[in-house]
Order: structure tokens, then C-alpha cells, then sequence
């Protein structure tokens, strides 16, 4: 992890005394250390206040990844005070002063692991100077320890809150002279460190986006077209204004571009508002509510005809190549064993357990939001543009998110509500029902792969073709519909392949937690298994061989959007299988019959992860998966035990649940499924035994958020064909007529 | 005439029309927003509240049909959120978002009422009603159990 040569560190003295510090990445123009904070963008900060409170702000959203006490613990551990006494809050968007603050790709460890120490560190040391010129010794003869500075000869000492006045006024460090300590001496970070709004959350304290309440705050629902982009002709809004409670109801016809692939964010989509005192009173009105619609194009879709469509566009030339080596159909027909496949994946709706909602205040020209979004800077440049107004006017705060995993990264609820408060001139909550968030998402985009392999003699895969079906149109993927021309297992195989195709489609998609990667680690590490047992190889053994067959252990990845790729380190990917075969016992254990273990393994967001999971079938397909072990390598550190190892149980959940029974269909345009009852979550006696194990290695530490989800799947299913002979190639299992146990 | 609760002990007197789920009542009229809207089809138990000590999905019943009983919300579940599942909840670490922990923590406040020493079968039946997205249920049987001990060794004090 490399520091720009651009970032300073800069001190102001917070007003009433005490200390403010941050850590400033000029702009692109600057080169100088700052003049003041206009142009600069401080990465983290921190305040000491007289009497001594450390207060700690993370920047970026918190959606339930635990980033509002790992940020902090990294600058804690270096400032060297008591965790017990830190105050941690969140941030407000306010990107002048607190740099980037968005919440993806899990990148809040590998982007904050050096900078958020530096703060920590050049505050101590600043600390230190300021004790070292009171008691006119040399800084050298003190240290810091809990919270105070200490004279190592005299014994003398005193405290942060004492220090911070002075410390202000200390010759800010140069971030590359700033001494960090060594691993050896670390008592916050690696230490299992329970989240900080946890007590707040067991008592029920009002912290979450949908709990916000404002004086003369009213409520909105905003009822939209069942079909993308369809627009409200007439509504019974005379009726509607008579319900008790409602105050306002009103038609908003603004269109949304409905063409063959859908944008990012469409802008503000047309539908029908209804304000009242409270939510239920404006839910209730709704269910009165008649709307007659322009349904549109999208009208037309049905999920039955993309699966018709993509087999139809496999069978023709592709429309683009994504990468060739070698030839796969001479190695074809040298191959000992040849095996073709076709595996696909649904839509999935993230269905975070609070619903999508969002509150603002419109007034004098001002917008002032409150919002859970993962990116609160692209949804304030989205109501900058649908709205009109300049983007210095609106100012957001962020609040914690009752989950989002990726639903947030979009932001239609902020400019929807954006849009009813301008119009009704008080602070306005909307809030959405389970069945519009469900029925409004930017889907997980589903997806096709027609699969060809070869195997030779001696067990070594050596040629391998896909013919990848998406949606988009012409070169452009509909978000999150791509695929890296470097994904696994490019690079491995001496006759590879890789081409796609993609198809229209009149829906919103995007990021699911590990996006992509959460669909095609099934397809891949399933026919992968495929592969292994028609050569009459061990799962594990023909993975390891592999994983040998690139040449290098370091294979290049492709760079996507002009930045240079990564690398794809085969050495650690071994590590972790052949940690997790290990632990798990593989091919030593004796299982009973119906009983059998898989193992699947993955490389995303910079993590490597292998699963292994062992799963019972009893009569009917019932399944019971009893344990997964799950070994991940990300890196030399684990800055919070606790919250690492939450990530990886969730994720194993995660998995389960889009594995068994989630999908998201379209019948004439219309998404089919409204609420939990249609696409169920795992469920509390379904969850596993899980053990997780991670393999330090000497690399830069990285995030948790998503690598542990996508060999999940894969492990899970590659076990039931151990356990059954029934190979699975279409989620989720529940189409093959699969059951939890 | 006006529905009457005891909410957390203290007698209240409701406004909303009695055909209004008792969760919006809860959070809207009440202003206790610890109790949490998540189906509104009682399939995800986040809404759990209870009634009379028995636990009920507070989002699929009108306040009529509670007249006159004991609600007690996690605001309520103890006076210093020292109730050994808070305890627990705190010790195990148990959330991730958090959003659904009310719900699953009054769950299992009944269950623990029922049997303070719950088997994991017990735990299956009792909380396979409340749905968490992030996916804690293994910290989730380990904090109950957690709490159910902190119990026994209360009583033998």
C-alpha cells in the first residue's frame, strides 16, 4: 500500500481548545502543503478534547461491515490510548474535509491500513513534542502510553487533554518520518473488539436511516410502475387527498431512458407520492390508491425468453472475443476426456432487511438529506442534476444502514424523496414497503456460460473455451454484466477461449456483494469439479496441479477502466487449500453414506478463500449442510478478529441463502417476487457449523466484505455430487428440486 | 373509546384507529423505533415485540386486537440494558447491521423465560422465526446459550 507523495498531515486547534488532526491528500493542482482546507481532501481525522476525550470520526458508510470500529481501532492503536475511552462517531458526507467516502469492492482496509495509522502515529508524536517543550526535555526521553505522555527519567507525565492545546501548535510530522510501530507491539489492533454501536443496538436506540425523526417531519410512499419505467397516466388522487392523515398526493412524471441497456442510474423514475403524518397513513392511502399506467417497453420481458435467447446466441459466432491462447479445438481433440456444460444463474435482489428509505429537507434553496447510501457523493450529484440545484446546496448525513450489501452504491430513493420534499417545503422521510424494495432493485444481473474442457492423459486441464451470455448492448455491459477477460481460469489453461455475447435487457442491475464473482465462482469451480472427477482425480489434488500450471506463481491480471491490473498469486491460493484441506480433514474422514464434503476456492477483492463444506442428502433431496471450513489469505494482519470472522460466518450464510432458493423472475415485465416469502433468507436451524481459519502472509491487508461469499456455493454443490452423483448447473438448487433438511 | 396498553410498564393510552398494526403504533405514535419494520407480512420477525410475555410479530396485528395487554419492546426488556442477552449479545459480539437484533433478542428473551436453560433444539424452534441478512445465527445460539448460563450462575448467588 503506497502513500501519495501528495499528503500532508495538518493540525488546526478546535475552537475551545484541544486538538483537531487529519491527514490531507492534496488535489491534483497541489503539490504544496496545505494553506487551508478548500482544496484538500483529509483522509481521516481525530479530536482530543482538554479534558482528554479522543473522539474518532470514520468516513465511510456503515452498512453492517463493521468499518465504524475498524477504521478507528487502526488510528487508535497508534495514538496509543485506552480503546475503552475512544468515542467513535460517524462522519457526515463532506468530502473537502474527509477525502473519499464510499463503501465497496471492500476497500476500506487495504485504502485506510497505512494512512489511518500515520494519523494515529503523527498525533502521538506531536503529543510527545508538545510534553518534551513543556517540561523543556528532550523528546527523546518521552514516550506515550494510555492516553498520557510520559518523562522516561523523571517519571513525570501528562495527559492527551492536557497536551492537546500545545500538541495543535507542534511542527506537523512528515507522513514518510512518522514511525509506526511493529506488529509485536500492537494491544488494539488484532484484538477481538466488539463493534462500537453495539450497545446501542441492543437497546434498541433510534440509529438506523428509517428511525430518523424531525420536527414537523411528515412521511412519504412513492408507488411505481410494477414494470421498469413505466409512467403514471391518471391516478384517483382527489380520493387519495381525502384519506386521513394524507396531506399531499401528487403524480411525478418524469421519464427514464428505457432502452436496451439500462444506465447506472436512470434518474428520478416516474411514479405516484402520497404525504402524510405518518408512513402507515400514507401506506394505507396507497392501498386505495388506482393508477393507470403506460407500462411501456419492458413490458414485454419475461424471464423464460432470456434463457430461449442466450441458448440461441451460443450457438452463433460470438460477439466479442475476450481473450485467445493457444487453440482450443486442436487441443480438443488430443484431449483424454472432453466435457461440455452449460450453467446459469438468476437475478438476485440484495433484500437488505431495512427498507430502502431516505429523509430531506428542502428550504431557502438548501437540500439537506439524511440517507444510508454506500455513496453519498454519486447520489448527491444525482439530485444535483435531476433537481437542479448546485451541488454545494445539498449536504447529507450519513446514518447507519440496516445491511445494503451493494444497494446502496445507487441512489433512486435519495432523488425520490429529494424530488417530494422540494415540492412540499418540510423534512420528508420515505420509506419504502418490503414489496417496492424488493420489486425496485438494481438486480444481481443473471447469466449464462456454455462450457467446453479438455483433459489430457495425465490429469492436466488443457484447453478450456466459454462462451459467456449476458445482457447489454453492443460493447457495453449492463452494470455489473461483465466479466474480466482474466478471470480464473485464465492464464492456467495453455488453450483457452473466452468469448461473449449479450442480449437486451430493460431492467436495472448491479452490485450484490461480490459482484460477479458471487455467480461465476459456481460456474467455474463446479465444472472445474466436473473436470476433476472425469479424470478420476482427487477435487483437491487437481486444483493444487492446477494452480502449478501457469509457469508463475504470479499471473498478471488485466487492469479494467485504464488502471493497471493485479496479480493473481497461484502461492497463496495453494496456501489456502491446502490449509482448508487440512482442517477439514479432507480424504481422511470416514462420512457416512448421503454424507460428503466439496471444495470450491476463489480469488476477489484482492482475497484468497478456499471453502470446504460437508453436506448430508437425505430422501426428497433434503439437504443438510453440517459444517464448512473456510481458510482465507488477506494478508499479514487481521485488524479486528471479531469482525473478520463475522464477515466470513455471514458470508457462508449469504451463500446458503442465494444457493437454495433465491431468484428473481420477470413475467411480462413485472419481477414476481415481493417479499421474503417468495425469496427466502437462510433460515436460523439451516445455518451450518463454521470454522474459519485465516493464513497470514506477507502482503498488505485487505477487506472481508465479499471475498468469503463466492466459493461458498461451489463447495456446497460440488459436495452434493459427492454425496448424490447429481451434478447441479442451474441456481438456485431449488430448481432442481432441492430442500433444506 | 381510546385502546389502552401498558408499554414497558407504563399505562398508555392510543390514538391511531384500532385497525392500525400494533408495530406502527410501536414506532410511529410511540416514537420507540428499537422495534423494527422489515416484511410487514410477519416473515422476518424483526418486528418482534411482546404480548403478555409471549412473543407476536407486531407488524401483522392491529392494536385492537392487544387491547388492554402488557407490551413490553426492547426498549422495555430491562431498565439498563443489563438483561443477560444484552449482555451476551455484547460479549459475543452478535450484530453485524444490527437491524434485525431486536427482534431476534425479544425471541429470545421468551424463549429463555420459557426454559432458562434451552437446548439447540429449543433455540431452533424459538428463533427460526426471525430472519437476520448478514447471517449471525451461529453468534446467535452461542450468546443465547451465553445468557442462559449467566442466568444460572445469577440464581446461585
Amino acid at each position: 500500500m503506497r502513500i501519495s507523495r501528495r499528503s500532508f498531515l495538518q493540525v488546526a486547534s478546535l475552537s475551545g481548545g484541544g486538538m483537531f488532526l487529519g491527514l490531507y491528500t492534496a488535489g491534483k493542482a497541489g503539490a504544496q502543503p496545505p494553506a487551508g482546507q478548500g482544496q484538500l481532501q483529509p483522509n481521516a481525522f481525530i479530536k482530543i478534547a482538554p479534558d482528554g476525550t479522543v473522539t474518532i470520526l470514520s468516513r465511510n458508510p456503515e452498512i453492517g461491515q463493521g468499518v465504524i470500529t475498524m477504521l478507528p481501532m487502526l488510528i487508535a492503536e497508534e495514538l496509543d490510548v485506552d480503546w475503552k475511552h475512544v468515542k467513535v462517531e460517524q462522519a457526515d458526507f463532506d468530502e473537502q474535509k474527509y477525502g473519499l467516502q464510499t463503501t465497496g469492492g471492500s476497500r476500506a482496509a487495504p485504502n485506510n491500513w497505512l494512512p489511518m495509522q500515520q494519523v494515529g502515529a503523527a498525533a502521538r508524536q506531536m503529543l510527545i513534542a508538545a510534553a518534551a517543550a513543556t517540561w523543556g526535555v528532550s523528546a527523546s526521553e518521552c514516550y506515550a502510553q494510555n492516553g498520557r505522555v510520559y518523562h522516561r527519567p523523571t517519571d513525570r507525565s501528562l495527559g492527551y487533554g492536557e497536551l492537546a492545546s500545545k500538541a495543535a501548535t507542534m511542527p506537523v510530522p512528515d507522513l514518510k518520518t512518522v514511525k509506526l510501530k511493529s506488529p509485536e507491539s500492537y494491544t488494539i489492533i488484532g484484538r477481538w473488539t466488539p463493534g462500537v454501536a453495539v450497545p446501542d443496538i441492543v437497546t434498541g436506540k433510534p440509529i438506523y436511516g428509517i428511525d430518523l425523526e424531525l420536527p414537523g417531519m411528515l412521511c412519504a410512499a412513492y408507488e411505481k410502475c410494477p414494470v421498469f419505467g413505466g409512467r403514471p397516466v391518471s391516478a384517483n388522487l382527489d380520493e387519495i387527498k381525502q384519506m386521513p392523515g394524507v396531506r399531499h398526493a401528487f403524480i411525478v412524471d418524469h421519464p427514464v431512458e428505457v432502452g436496451p441497456v439500462m444506465r447506472g442510474d436512470p434518474g428520478l423514475e416516474p411514479g405516484v407520492a402520497i404525504v402524510a403524518d405518518t408512513w402507515h397513513q400514507a401506506d394505507a392511502a396507497r392501498k386505495k390508491l388506482r393508477v393507470q399506467w403506460d407500462e411501456g417497453p419492458a413490458a414485454k420481458q419475461n424471464s423464460e425468453d432470456f434463457t430461449q435467447r442466450a441458448r440461441e446466441l451460443a450457438q452463433k459466432t460470438a460477439q466479442r472475443t475476450l481473450r485467445l491462447d493457444g487453440n482450443v479445438d486442436v487441443a480438443f481433440s488430443s484431449a483424454a476426456h472432453v466435457l461440455e456444460a452449460e450453467y446459469s444463474y438468476p437475478f438476485l435482489s440484495h433484500a437488505a432487511l431495512e427498507p430502502r428509505n431516505c429523509t430531506a429537507h428542502y428550504q431557502d434553496g438548501k437540500l439537506e438529506i439524511w440517507s444510508n447510501t454506500q455513496q453519498p457523493k454519486r447520489g448527491r450529484d444525482l439530485v444535483a442534476k435531476i433537481l437542479n440545484i448546485a451541488p454545494e446546496n445539498i449536504s447529507i448525513h450519513l446514518l447507519r444502514a440496516g445491511g445494503s450489501f451493494g444497494r446502496g452504491l445507487t441512489n433512486d430513493y435519495m432523488v425520490e424523496v429529494a424530488y417530494i420534499a422540494k415540492q412540499v417545503g418540510v423534512p420528508v422521510k420515505l420509506l419504502w414497503s418490503r414489496e417496492d424494495d424488493m420489486m425496485h432493485d438494481y438486480y444481481r444481473p443473471a447469466g449464462f456460460h456454455f462450457l467446453k474442457a479438455g483433459v489430457d492423459q495425465s490429469g492436466k486441464l488443457i484447453a478450456w473455451r466459454n462462451h459467456f451470455i449476458s445482457f447489454g448492448d453492443g460493447d457495453t455491459y449492463a452494470p455489473a454484466a461483465g466479466i474480466s477477460p482474466g478471470e480464473f481460469p485464465a492464464g492456467f489453461v495453455p488453450n483457452f477461449a473466452f468469448y461473449s455475447s449479450v442480449m437486451p435487457l430493460m431492467l436495472k442491475t448491479g452490485a450484490l456483494r461480490a459482484p460477479g464473482h458471487n455467480a461465476y465462482a459456481f460456474v467455474f469451480q463446479s465444472f472445474i469439479d466436473e473436470l476433476a472427477h472425469a479424470a478420476g482425480k482427487d477435487p483437491v489434488e487437481f486444483r493444487l496441479q492446477l494452480l502449478r500450471q501457469a509457469g508463475s506463481d504470479l499471473v498478471p491480471l488485466p487492469g479494467e477502466g485504464g488502471r493497471p491490473g493485479e496479480t493473481y498469486d497461484a502461492g497463496r491460493m495453494r496456501g489456502v487449500i491446502e490449509m482448508v484441506a487440512e482442517k477439514s480433514g479432507w480424504g481422511k474422514r470416514q462420512l457416512p453414506e448421503g454424507t460428503a464434503i466439496g471444495i470450491a476456492f476463489h480469488h476477489s477483492f484482492l482475497g484468497y478463500f478456499a471453502h470446504v463444506a460437508e453436506v448430508t442428502v437425505g430422501p426428497n433431496k433434503a439437504i443438510k449442510v453440517n459444517h464448512v471450513w473456510v481458510c482465507g489469505d488477506v494478508g499479514s494482519q487481521i485488524v479486528n478478529p471479531s469482525g473478520a470472522i463475522a464477515q466470513v460466518q455471514g458470508g457462508v450464510i449469504d451463500g446458503l441463502s442465494e444457493l437454495m432458493a433465491q431468484e428473481i423472475t420477470l413475467k411480462q415485465g413485472r419481477v414476481v417476487q415481493t417479499n421474503y416469502h417468495q425469496f427466502p433468507l437462510l433460515r436460523f436451524r439451516n445455518a451450518p457449523k463454521v470454522d474459519v481459519f485465516f493464513l497470514k502472509t506477507n502482503h498488505p491487508p485487505t477487506g472481508l466484505g465479499e471475498p468469503a461469499v463466492p466459493p461458498l456455493l461451489p463447495a456446497v454443490s460440488n459436495a452434493i455430487f459427492a454425496a448424490t452423483g447429481e451434478r447441479v448447473r442451474t441456481l438456485p438448487l431449488s430448481k432442481s428440486g432441492f430442500t433444506w433438511m | 373509546m381510546a385502546i389502552q396498553l401498558t408499554v414497558n410498564g407504563r399505562p398508555v393510552s392510543i390514538q391511531s384507529p384500532g385497525d392500525t398494526k400494533l408495530l406502527w403504533v410501536i414506532r410511529e405514535e410511540l416514537k420507540l423505533h428499537g422495534t423494527k419494520y422489515g416484511c410487514g407480512i410477519g416473515e422476518c420477525g424483526a418486528c418482534t415485540v411482546h404480548f403478555n410475555g409471549q412473543p407476536i410479530r407486531s407488524c401483522s396485528i392491529p392494536v385492537s386486537a392487544v387491547a388492554n395487554g402488557k407490551i413490553t419492546t426492547i426498549e422495555g426488556l430491562s431498565p439498563d440494558g443489563t438483561h443477560p442477552l444484552q449482555l451476551a449479545w455484547r460479549e459475543v459480539d452478535v450484530p453485524q447491521c444490527g437491524y434485525c437484533q431486536a427482534g431476534q433478542i425479544m425471541s429470545a428473551a421468551a424463549l429463555l423465560a420459557k426454559y432458562p436453560n434451552p437446548t439447540d433444539e429449543q433455540i431452533d424452534d424459538a428463533m427460526n422465526g426471525n430472519l437476520c441478512r448478514c447471517g449471525t445465527y451461529i453468534r446467535i445460539r452461542e450468546a443465547i446459550h451465553k445468557a442462559a448460563s449467566m442466568h444460572a450462575a445469577a440464581a446461585l448467588k
